[in-house]
Protein backbone atom coordinates (compact mmCIF):
# COMPACT_ATOMS: atom_id res chain seq x y z
CA UNK A 1 0.00 0.00 0.00
CA UNK A 2 2.36 2.91 -1.02
CA UNK A 3 -0.62 5.26 -2.70
CA UNK A 4 -1.24 8.71 -0.43
CA UNK A 5 -5.15 9.27 -0.86
CA UNK A 6 -5.71 13.15 -0.78
CA UNK A 7 -9.11 14.40 -1.18
CA UNK A 8 -8.66 17.96 -1.34
CA UNK A 9 -10.04 17.94 -4.77
CA UNK A 10 -13.36 17.71 -2.80
CA UNK A 11 -14.10 21.75 -2.69
CA UNK A 12 -16.95 23.64 -2.14
CA UNK A 13 -16.74 24.81 -5.02
CA UNK A 14 -16.35 21.08 -7.04
CA UNK A 15 -18.78 19.57 -4.88
CA UNK A 16 -21.30 22.97 -6.50
CA UNK A 17 -19.79 21.76 -9.89
CA UNK A 18 -21.04 18.11 -9.16
CA UNK A 19 -24.23 19.23 -7.86
CA UNK A 20 -25.33 20.99 -10.91
CA UNK A 21 -23.80 17.11 -12.72
CA UNK A 22 -26.45 15.47 -10.02
CA UNK A 23 -29.48 17.55 -11.42
CA UNK A 24 -28.83 16.39 -14.70
CA UNK A 25 -28.40 12.77 -13.94
CA UNK A 26 -31.76 13.06 -12.03
CA UNK A 27 -33.56 14.60 -14.74
CA UNK A 28 -32.42 11.70 -16.96
CA UNK A 29 -33.78 9.23 -14.30
CA UNK A 30 -37.19 11.01 -13.53
CA UNK A 31 -37.60 11.47 -17.41
CA UNK A 32 -37.33 8.23 -18.37
CA UNK A 33 -39.21 6.82 -15.29
CA UNK A 34 -42.26 9.02 -16.30
CA UNK A 35 -42.39 8.09 -19.73
CA UNK A 36 -41.22 4.42 -19.20
CA UNK A 37 -44.01 4.05 -17.37
CA UNK A 38 -46.29 5.41 -19.76
CA UNK A 39 -44.90 3.98 -22.59
CA UNK A 40 -44.66 0.52 -20.77
CA UNK A 41 -47.64 0.46 -19.66
CA UNK A 42 -49.12 0.91 -23.40
CA UNK A 43 -46.82 -1.67 -24.28
CA UNK A 44 -48.17 -4.18 -21.89
CA UNK A 45 -51.81 -3.41 -23.06
CA UNK A 46 -50.91 -3.88 -26.02
CA UNK A 47 -49.09 -7.50 -25.61
CA UNK A 48 -52.16 -8.42 -23.53
CA UNK A 49 -54.74 -7.10 -26.32
CA UNK A 50 -56.23 -9.30 -28.42
CA UNK A 51 -54.88 -7.35 -31.91
CA UNK A 52 -52.06 -9.65 -33.17
CA UNK A 53 -50.60 -6.78 -34.90
CA UNK A 54 -50.26 -4.79 -31.71
CA UNK A 55 -49.04 -7.76 -30.33
CA UNK A 56 -46.39 -8.05 -32.35
CA UNK A 57 -45.40 -4.63 -32.62
CA UNK A 58 -44.93 -4.73 -28.79
CA UNK A 59 -42.78 -7.87 -28.61
CA UNK A 60 -40.94 -7.32 -30.83
CA UNK A 61 -40.05 -3.79 -29.48
CA UNK A 62 -39.62 -4.95 -25.85
CA UNK A 63 -37.38 -8.10 -27.23
CA UNK A 64 -34.90 -5.86 -29.28
CA UNK A 65 -34.36 -3.56 -26.24
CA UNK A 66 -34.11 -6.04 -24.25
CA UNK A 67 -31.69 -7.77 -26.43
CA UNK A 68 -28.93 -5.01 -26.76
CA UNK A 69 -26.72 -3.31 -24.44
CA UNK A 70 -27.25 -0.18 -23.04
CA UNK A 71 -24.52 1.10 -23.90
CA UNK A 72 -25.02 0.55 -27.84
CA UNK A 73 -28.52 1.92 -27.76
CA UNK A 74 -27.00 5.09 -26.40
CA UNK A 75 -24.78 5.31 -28.85
CA UNK A 76 -26.88 4.45 -31.72
CA UNK A 77 -28.79 8.12 -29.94
CA UNK A 78 -25.56 10.13 -29.98
CA UNK A 79 -23.86 9.13 -33.05
CA UNK A 80 -26.61 7.87 -35.61
CA UNK A 81 -29.66 9.67 -34.26
CA UNK A 82 -28.69 13.33 -34.00
CA UNK A 83 -27.42 13.30 -37.88
CA UNK A 84 -30.60 11.78 -39.04
CA UNK A 85 -32.79 14.37 -37.35
CA UNK A 86 -30.21 17.57 -38.35
CA UNK A 87 -30.56 16.13 -41.93
CA UNK A 88 -34.42 15.85 -41.96
CA UNK A 89 -35.28 18.73 -39.97
CA UNK A 90 -32.46 20.77 -41.21
CA UNK A 91 -31.04 21.73 -38.45
CA UNK A 92 -27.60 23.32 -37.86
CA UNK A 93 -25.04 20.96 -36.96
CA UNK A 94 -24.42 23.27 -33.29
CA UNK A 95 -27.84 22.64 -31.75
CA UNK A 96 -26.76 20.65 -29.09
CA UNK A 97 -28.68 17.57 -29.12
CA UNK A 98 -27.29 14.73 -26.66
CA UNK A 99 -29.18 15.87 -23.51
CA UNK A 100 -32.32 15.59 -25.83
CA UNK A 101 -31.15 12.30 -27.16
CA UNK A 102 -30.25 10.88 -23.57
CA UNK A 103 -33.71 11.82 -22.34
CA UNK A 104 -35.25 10.04 -25.57
CA UNK A 105 -32.59 7.19 -25.35
CA UNK A 106 -33.09 6.50 -21.49
CA UNK A 107 -36.89 6.83 -22.01
CA UNK A 108 -37.44 4.16 -25.21
CA UNK A 109 -35.21 1.40 -23.41
CA UNK A 110 -36.92 1.83 -20.10
CA UNK A 111 -39.65 1.28 -21.19
CA UNK A 112 -39.23 -2.28 -22.69
CA UNK A 113 -38.27 -3.17 -18.89
CA UNK A 114 -40.66 -1.59 -17.51
CA UNK A 115 -43.00 -3.30 -19.69
CA UNK A 116 -42.34 -6.55 -18.60
CA UNK A 117 -43.04 -5.42 -14.71
CA UNK A 118 -46.50 -4.09 -15.77
CA UNK A 119 -47.38 -6.96 -17.84
CA UNK A 120 -46.69 -9.33 -14.62
CA UNK A 121 -48.37 -6.47 -12.36
CA UNK A 122 -51.58 -6.87 -14.58
CA UNK A 123 -51.39 -10.64 -14.93
CA UNK A 124 -51.26 -10.88 -11.35
CA UNK A 125 -54.87 -9.33 -10.79
CA UNK A 126 -57.30 -11.81 -10.78
CA UNK A 127 -58.73 -12.72 -14.05
CA UNK A 128 -62.52 -12.57 -12.18
CA UNK A 129 -61.86 -9.28 -11.86
CA UNK A 130 -61.61 -8.36 -15.68
CA UNK A 131 -65.09 -10.73 -16.34
CA UNK A 132 -66.86 -8.87 -13.19
CA UNK A 133 -66.18 -5.54 -14.34
CA UNK A 134 -67.26 -6.54 -18.83
CA UNK A 135 -70.42 -7.74 -16.59
CA UNK A 136 -71.28 -4.36 -15.28
CA UNK A 137 -70.68 -2.82 -18.52
CA UNK A 138 -67.72 -1.44 -18.72
CA UNK A 139 -65.68 -1.36 -21.68
CA UNK A 140 -62.36 -2.27 -22.20
CA UNK A 141 -60.31 0.79 -21.64
CA UNK A 142 -62.44 1.36 -18.59
CA UNK A 143 -61.83 -1.51 -17.15
CA UNK A 144 -57.70 -1.25 -17.30
CA UNK A 145 -58.08 2.59 -16.10
CA UNK A 146 -60.39 1.76 -13.44
CA UNK A 147 -60.14 -1.39 -12.22
CA UNK A 148 -57.40 -3.49 -13.33
CA UNK A 149 -54.33 -0.78 -13.64
CA UNK A 150 -54.59 0.67 -9.58
CA UNK A 151 -53.96 -2.93 -8.31
CA UNK A 152 -51.52 -3.78 -10.78
CA UNK A 153 -49.56 -0.71 -9.75
CA UNK A 154 -49.72 -1.37 -6.42
CA UNK A 155 -48.80 -4.78 -6.28
CA UNK A 156 -46.12 -3.38 -8.54
CA UNK A 157 -44.48 -0.25 -6.53
CA UNK A 158 -41.27 -2.58 -4.95
CA UNK A 159 -40.30 -3.77 -8.37
CA UNK A 160 -40.76 -0.28 -10.05
CA UNK A 161 -38.67 1.25 -7.52
CA UNK A 162 -36.06 -1.50 -7.74
CA UNK A 163 -36.17 -0.59 -11.52
CA UNK A 164 -35.78 3.38 -10.90
CA UNK A 165 -32.67 2.38 -8.96
CA UNK A 166 -30.89 0.58 -11.78
CA UNK A 167 -31.93 3.39 -13.70
CA UNK A 168 -30.56 5.50 -12.15
CA UNK A 169 -26.96 3.73 -12.17
CA UNK A 170 -27.59 3.14 -15.69
CA UNK A 171 -27.56 7.23 -16.36
CA UNK A 172 -24.12 7.26 -15.66
CA UNK A 173 -23.19 5.69 -19.06
CA UNK A 174 -24.10 9.42 -20.44
CA UNK A 175 -20.53 9.29 -20.50
CA UNK A 176 -19.97 7.60 -23.62
CA UNK A 177 -21.45 10.92 -24.74
CA UNK A 178 -19.16 13.28 -22.62
CA UNK A 179 -22.53 14.76 -21.23
CA UNK A 180 -21.34 15.96 -17.74
CA UNK A 181 -23.50 13.95 -15.43
CA UNK A 182 -22.10 13.44 -11.77
CA UNK A 183 -20.09 11.02 -12.72
CA UNK A 184 -18.68 12.51 -15.86
CA UNK A 185 -17.87 15.96 -13.58
CA UNK A 186 -16.16 13.85 -10.98
CA UNK A 187 -14.45 12.43 -13.72
CA UNK A 188 -13.26 15.41 -15.16
CA UNK A 189 -11.99 17.33 -11.62
CA UNK A 190 -10.11 14.14 -11.06
CA UNK A 191 -8.42 14.71 -14.62
CA UNK A 192 -7.76 17.85 -14.02
CA UNK A 193 -6.57 17.23 -10.71
CA UNK A 194 -4.66 14.14 -11.09
CA UNK A 195 -6.55 12.54 -8.52
CA UNK A 196 -9.32 10.52 -10.23
CA UNK A 197 -8.93 7.56 -7.83
CA UNK A 198 -10.40 9.57 -5.25
CA UNK A 199 -12.93 11.49 -7.20
CA UNK A 200 -13.88 7.71 -8.22
CA UNK A 201 -14.29 6.55 -5.06
CA UNK A 202 -15.85 9.75 -4.07
CA UNK A 203 -18.51 9.09 -6.86
CA UNK A 204 -19.14 5.36 -6.25
CA UNK A 205 -19.63 6.39 -2.29
CA UNK A 206 -22.48 9.04 -3.55
CA UNK A 207 -24.38 6.37 -5.66
CA UNK A 208 -23.73 4.01 -3.04
CA UNK A 209 -25.58 6.23 -0.09
CA UNK A 210 -28.62 7.36 -2.64
CA UNK A 211 -29.07 4.37 -3.92
CA UNK A 212 -29.13 2.03 -0.46
CA UNK A 213 -31.12 4.56 1.09
CA UNK A 214 -33.75 4.15 -1.55
CA UNK A 215 -33.31 0.36 -1.44
CA UNK A 216 -33.76 0.36 2.37
CA UNK A 217 -37.15 2.67 1.80
CA UNK A 218 -38.13 0.12 -0.93
CA UNK A 219 -38.45 -2.50 1.56
CA UNK A 220 -39.75 -1.02 4.19
CA UNK A 221 -42.89 -0.55 1.41
CA UNK A 222 -42.92 -4.35 0.89
CA UNK A 223 -43.05 -4.99 5.05
CA UNK A 224 -45.74 -2.20 5.18
CA UNK B 1 -32.97 10.87 -47.27
CA UNK B 2 -29.37 10.34 -49.36
CA UNK B 3 -27.99 8.16 -47.33
CA UNK B 4 -25.69 5.31 -49.64
CA UNK B 5 -26.35 1.73 -48.52
CA UNK B 6 -23.50 -0.38 -48.79
CA UNK B 7 -23.18 -3.40 -47.00
CA UNK B 8 -19.81 -4.76 -48.96
CA UNK B 9 -18.36 -1.94 -47.03
CA UNK B 10 -17.37 -4.81 -44.68
CA UNK B 11 -15.51 -6.59 -47.29
CA UNK B 12 -12.97 -3.46 -47.66
CA UNK B 13 -9.26 -3.89 -46.74
CA UNK B 14 -9.24 -2.42 -42.94
CA UNK B 15 -5.35 -2.96 -42.19
CA UNK B 16 -3.00 -5.52 -42.10
CA UNK B 17 -4.58 -8.12 -44.40
CA UNK B 18 -7.58 -7.69 -42.42
CA UNK B 19 -11.39 -6.75 -43.67
CA UNK B 20 -13.54 -4.75 -41.63
CA UNK B 21 -15.29 -8.08 -40.86
CA UNK B 22 -12.07 -8.91 -38.92
CA UNK B 23 -12.69 -6.64 -37.10
CA UNK B 24 -16.36 -7.53 -35.99
CA UNK B 25 -15.44 -11.03 -35.81
CA UNK B 26 -12.36 -10.00 -33.36
CA UNK B 27 -15.04 -7.91 -31.11
CA UNK B 28 -17.50 -10.56 -31.10
CA UNK B 29 -14.69 -13.17 -29.85
CA UNK B 30 -13.62 -10.62 -27.33
CA UNK B 31 -17.26 -10.21 -26.12
CA UNK B 32 -17.72 -13.85 -25.58
CA UNK B 33 -14.19 -14.37 -24.15
CA UNK B 34 -15.20 -11.94 -21.58
CA UNK B 35 -18.42 -12.81 -20.64
CA UNK B 36 -17.81 -16.29 -20.32
CA UNK B 37 -14.68 -15.80 -18.13
CA UNK B 38 -17.07 -13.30 -16.28
CA UNK B 39 -19.59 -15.92 -15.90
CA UNK B 40 -17.24 -18.31 -14.18
CA UNK B 41 -16.31 -16.33 -12.05
CA UNK B 42 -20.10 -14.98 -11.02
CA UNK B 43 -20.76 -18.60 -10.99
CA UNK B 44 -18.40 -19.46 -8.57
CA UNK B 45 -18.42 -16.69 -6.10
CA UNK B 46 -22.34 -16.08 -6.44
CA UNK B 47 -22.86 -19.41 -5.46
CA UNK B 48 -20.25 -19.49 -2.55
CA UNK B 49 -21.74 -16.31 -1.14
CA UNK B 50 -25.47 -17.72 -1.71
CA UNK B 51 -24.74 -20.47 0.35
CA UNK B 52 -23.41 -18.09 3.21
CA UNK B 53 -26.61 -15.24 3.11
CA UNK B 54 -28.61 -18.98 4.02
CA UNK B 55 -26.36 -19.93 6.83
CA UNK B 56 -27.53 -19.94 10.74
CA UNK B 57 -23.96 -18.11 11.21
CA UNK B 58 -25.30 -14.29 11.59
CA UNK B 59 -21.61 -12.99 10.84
CA UNK B 60 -21.30 -14.78 7.21
CA UNK B 61 -24.30 -13.95 5.95
CA UNK B 62 -23.46 -10.43 7.41
CA UNK B 63 -20.66 -11.04 4.95
CA UNK B 64 -22.24 -12.08 2.29
CA UNK B 65 -25.28 -9.22 2.39
CA UNK B 66 -22.61 -6.90 2.62
CA UNK B 67 -21.73 -7.69 -0.24
CA UNK B 68 -23.95 -7.55 -2.06
CA UNK B 69 -24.92 -4.32 -1.15
CA UNK B 70 -22.36 -2.71 -1.80
CA UNK B 71 -21.44 -4.36 -5.47
CA UNK B 72 -25.38 -4.06 -6.54
CA UNK B 73 -25.30 0.07 -5.01
CA UNK B 74 -22.71 1.31 -7.01
CA UNK B 75 -22.93 1.99 -11.24
CA UNK B 76 -21.03 -0.76 -13.38
CA UNK B 77 -19.13 2.20 -15.08
CA UNK B 78 -17.81 3.59 -11.82
CA UNK B 79 -16.59 -0.09 -10.48
CA UNK B 80 -15.35 -0.84 -13.79
CA UNK B 81 -13.54 2.88 -13.58
CA UNK B 82 -12.30 1.60 -9.84
CA UNK B 83 -10.89 -1.76 -10.82
CA UNK B 84 -9.26 -0.07 -14.04
CA UNK B 85 -7.39 3.46 -12.69
CA UNK B 86 -7.68 1.82 -8.36
CA UNK B 87 -6.88 -0.88 -7.71
CA UNK B 88 -3.35 -1.24 -9.62
CA UNK B 89 -2.61 2.02 -7.45
CA UNK B 90 -3.99 0.61 -4.14
CA UNK B 91 -3.37 -3.37 -4.29
CA UNK B 92 -1.10 -5.04 -1.83
CA UNK B 93 1.93 -7.55 -2.30
CA UNK B 94 2.68 -6.56 -5.54
CA UNK B 95 -0.32 -7.61 -7.22
CA UNK B 96 -1.17 -3.71 -8.79
CA UNK B 97 2.22 -3.96 -10.21
CA UNK B 98 1.70 -7.39 -11.85
CA UNK B 99 -1.24 -6.39 -13.30
CA UNK B 100 0.53 -2.70 -14.48
CA UNK B 101 3.47 -4.91 -16.82
CA UNK B 102 0.54 -6.46 -18.74
CA UNK B 103 -0.15 -5.51 -21.94
CA UNK B 104 -2.37 -2.76 -22.13
CA UNK B 105 -4.96 -5.69 -23.46
CA UNK B 106 -4.24 -7.91 -21.24
CA UNK B 107 -4.91 -5.24 -18.22
CA UNK B 108 -8.41 -4.15 -20.04
CA UNK B 109 -9.31 -7.78 -20.29
CA UNK B 110 -8.12 -8.94 -16.57
CA UNK B 111 -10.15 -5.84 -14.97
CA UNK B 112 -13.39 -6.09 -17.25
CA UNK B 113 -13.33 -9.77 -16.19
CA UNK B 114 -12.88 -9.34 -12.47
CA UNK B 115 -15.32 -6.63 -12.97
CA UNK B 116 -18.15 -8.32 -14.29
CA UNK B 117 -17.47 -11.48 -12.72
CA UNK B 118 -17.61 -9.46 -8.83
CA UNK B 119 -20.49 -7.38 -10.17
CA UNK B 120 -22.52 -10.40 -11.40
CA UNK B 121 -22.01 -12.45 -8.48
CA UNK B 122 -23.96 -9.88 -6.15
CA UNK B 123 -26.94 -11.12 -8.83
CA UNK B 124 -26.37 -14.42 -8.94
CA UNK B 125 -26.14 -14.83 -5.19
CA UNK B 126 -29.44 -13.28 -4.42
CA UNK B 127 -30.79 -15.76 -6.41
CA UNK B 128 -29.14 -18.63 -5.16
CA UNK B 129 -30.39 -17.66 -1.61
CA UNK B 130 -33.92 -17.16 -3.19
CA UNK B 131 -33.48 -20.94 -4.74
CA UNK B 132 -32.27 -22.14 -1.28
CA UNK B 133 -35.45 -20.57 0.42
CA UNK B 134 -38.02 -21.27 -2.10
CA UNK B 135 -37.20 -24.89 -1.12
CA UNK B 136 -39.75 -26.13 2.05
CA UNK B 137 -37.78 -26.12 5.27
CA UNK B 138 -38.22 -30.42 5.32
CA UNK B 139 -35.53 -30.87 2.61
CA UNK B 140 -33.06 -29.86 4.55
CA UNK B 141 -34.04 -31.38 8.21
CA UNK B 142 -34.98 -34.44 5.96
CA UNK B 143 -31.25 -34.38 4.72
CA UNK B 144 -29.97 -33.65 8.15
CA UNK B 145 -32.25 -36.49 9.84
CA UNK B 146 -30.56 -38.97 7.14
CA UNK B 147 -27.38 -38.08 8.88
CA UNK B 148 -26.41 -35.87 6.25
CA UNK B 149 -23.38 -33.39 7.41
CA UNK B 150 -24.71 -29.57 6.43
CA UNK B 151 -22.38 -29.73 3.99
CA UNK B 152 -23.60 -33.03 2.15
CA UNK B 153 -27.03 -31.81 2.44
CA UNK B 154 -26.41 -28.46 0.44
CA UNK B 155 -24.09 -30.60 -1.60
CA UNK B 156 -26.88 -33.22 -2.31
CA UNK B 157 -30.29 -32.06 -1.60
CA UNK B 158 -30.57 -28.41 -1.50
CA UNK B 159 -28.42 -27.00 -4.46
CA UNK B 160 -29.34 -29.41 -6.67
CA UNK B 161 -33.01 -28.45 -6.16
CA UNK B 162 -32.19 -25.10 -5.90
CA UNK B 163 -30.43 -24.66 -9.38
CA UNK B 164 -33.20 -26.24 -11.18
CA UNK B 165 -35.45 -23.46 -9.55
CA UNK B 166 -33.52 -20.75 -9.95
CA UNK B 167 -32.43 -21.07 -14.10
CA UNK B 168 -34.92 -19.15 -16.05
CA UNK B 169 -33.41 -15.83 -13.33
CA UNK B 170 -29.69 -17.17 -13.71
CA UNK B 171 -30.43 -17.84 -17.76
CA UNK B 172 -31.23 -13.60 -17.38
CA UNK B 173 -28.30 -12.87 -15.52
CA UNK B 174 -26.27 -14.59 -18.41
CA UNK B 175 -27.30 -12.58 -20.99
CA UNK B 176 -27.45 -9.51 -19.01
CA UNK B 177 -23.15 -10.56 -18.58
CA UNK B 178 -22.84 -10.37 -22.44
CA UNK B 179 -24.56 -7.18 -22.48
CA UNK B 180 -23.07 -5.50 -19.51
CA UNK B 181 -19.42 -6.53 -20.87
CA UNK B 182 -20.08 -3.48 -23.38
CA UNK B 183 -19.16 -0.63 -20.59
CA UNK B 184 -15.68 -2.69 -21.04
CA UNK B 185 -15.29 -0.29 -24.30
CA UNK B 186 -14.98 2.56 -21.93
CA UNK B 187 -11.88 1.63 -20.81
CA UNK B 188 -10.37 1.06 -24.40
CA UNK B 189 -11.08 -2.61 -24.42
CA UNK B 190 -11.97 -3.26 -28.32
CA UNK B 191 -14.80 -5.42 -27.69
CA UNK B 192 -17.76 -5.58 -30.27
CA UNK B 193 -19.71 -2.25 -28.93
CA UNK B 194 -15.63 -0.34 -29.35
CA UNK B 195 -15.03 -2.35 -33.04
CA UNK B 196 -18.82 -0.90 -33.93
CA UNK B 197 -17.93 2.45 -32.83
CA UNK B 198 -14.59 2.07 -34.66
CA UNK B 199 -16.34 0.63 -37.74
CA UNK B 200 -18.59 4.32 -37.89
CA UNK B 201 -14.99 6.50 -37.81
CA UNK B 202 -13.59 4.01 -40.33
CA UNK B 203 -15.99 3.30 -42.83
CA UNK B 204 -18.16 6.24 -42.43
CA UNK B 205 -21.05 4.01 -43.30
CA UNK B 206 -22.74 4.37 -39.41
CA UNK B 207 -25.72 2.34 -40.18
CA UNK B 208 -24.48 -0.38 -41.67
CA UNK B 209 -21.68 -0.24 -38.83
CA UNK B 210 -24.29 -0.18 -36.47
CA UNK B 211 -26.68 -2.53 -37.48
CA UNK B 212 -24.47 -4.93 -38.05
CA UNK B 213 -23.48 -5.04 -34.24
CA UNK B 214 -26.91 -4.23 -33.08
CA UNK B 215 -27.45 -7.56 -34.85
CA UNK B 216 -24.73 -9.78 -33.64
CA UNK B 217 -26.02 -8.70 -30.15
CA UNK B 218 -29.10 -10.15 -30.70
CA UNK B 219 -27.53 -12.70 -32.48
CA UNK B 220 -25.78 -13.72 -28.93
CA UNK B 221 -29.19 -13.17 -27.12
CA UNK B 222 -30.80 -15.61 -29.30
CA UNK B 223 -28.47 -18.31 -29.09
CA UNK B 224 -27.97 -18.71 -25.21
CA UNK B 225 -31.32 -18.36 -24.92
CA UNK B 226 -31.71 -21.49 -27.10
CA UNK B 227 -28.83 -23.05 -25.00
CA UNK B 228 -30.35 -22.13 -21.78
CA UNK B 229 -33.38 -23.44 -22.91
CA UNK B 230 -32.05 -27.09 -23.82
CA UNK B 231 -30.41 -26.91 -20.55
CA UNK B 232 -33.74 -26.17 -18.31
CA UNK B 233 -35.26 -29.37 -20.72
CA UNK B 234 -31.88 -31.43 -19.87
CA UNK B 235 -31.99 -31.12 -15.91
CA UNK B 236 -36.09 -31.01 -15.47
CA UNK B 237 -36.93 -33.28 -12.93
CA UNK B 238 -40.79 -34.98 -13.74
CA UNK B 239 -43.00 -34.26 -11.54
CA UNK B 240 -41.43 -31.08 -10.49
CA UNK B 241 -42.19 -27.30 -11.07
CA UNK B 242 -40.04 -26.51 -13.70
CA UNK B 243 -40.56 -29.77 -16.03
CA UNK B 244 -44.34 -27.77 -17.07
Amino acid sequence: MSYQFDFSSITPAAIAVLGHGMAISLQITVTAIAFGIVWGTLLAMMRLSASKPLQWFATGYVNLFRSIPLVMVLLWFFLIVPQLLQKVFKLSASNDLRMTSALVAFSLFEAAYYSEIIRAGIKSVARGQLAASFALGLTYLQTMRLIILPQAFRNMVPLLLTQGIILFQDTSLVYVSALADFFGRAYSIGERDGRIIELLFFAGAVYFVICFSISLLVKRTIKS
Amino acid sequence: MDYRWNWSVFLNQAADNQTYVDWLLSGLSITLALGLAAWLIALTLGTALGILRTLPDRWLSGIAATYVELFRNVPLLVQIFIWYFAMPEILPFGLGDAIKSMSPLAQQFTTAMLCLGFFTAARVCEQVRSGIRALPPGQKNAGLAMGFTLGQTYRYVLLPMSFRIILPPLTSEFLNIFKNSAVASTIGLLELAAQGRQLVDYTAQPYEAFIAVTLTYMLINITVMTLMRWLEGRVALPGFVDSK
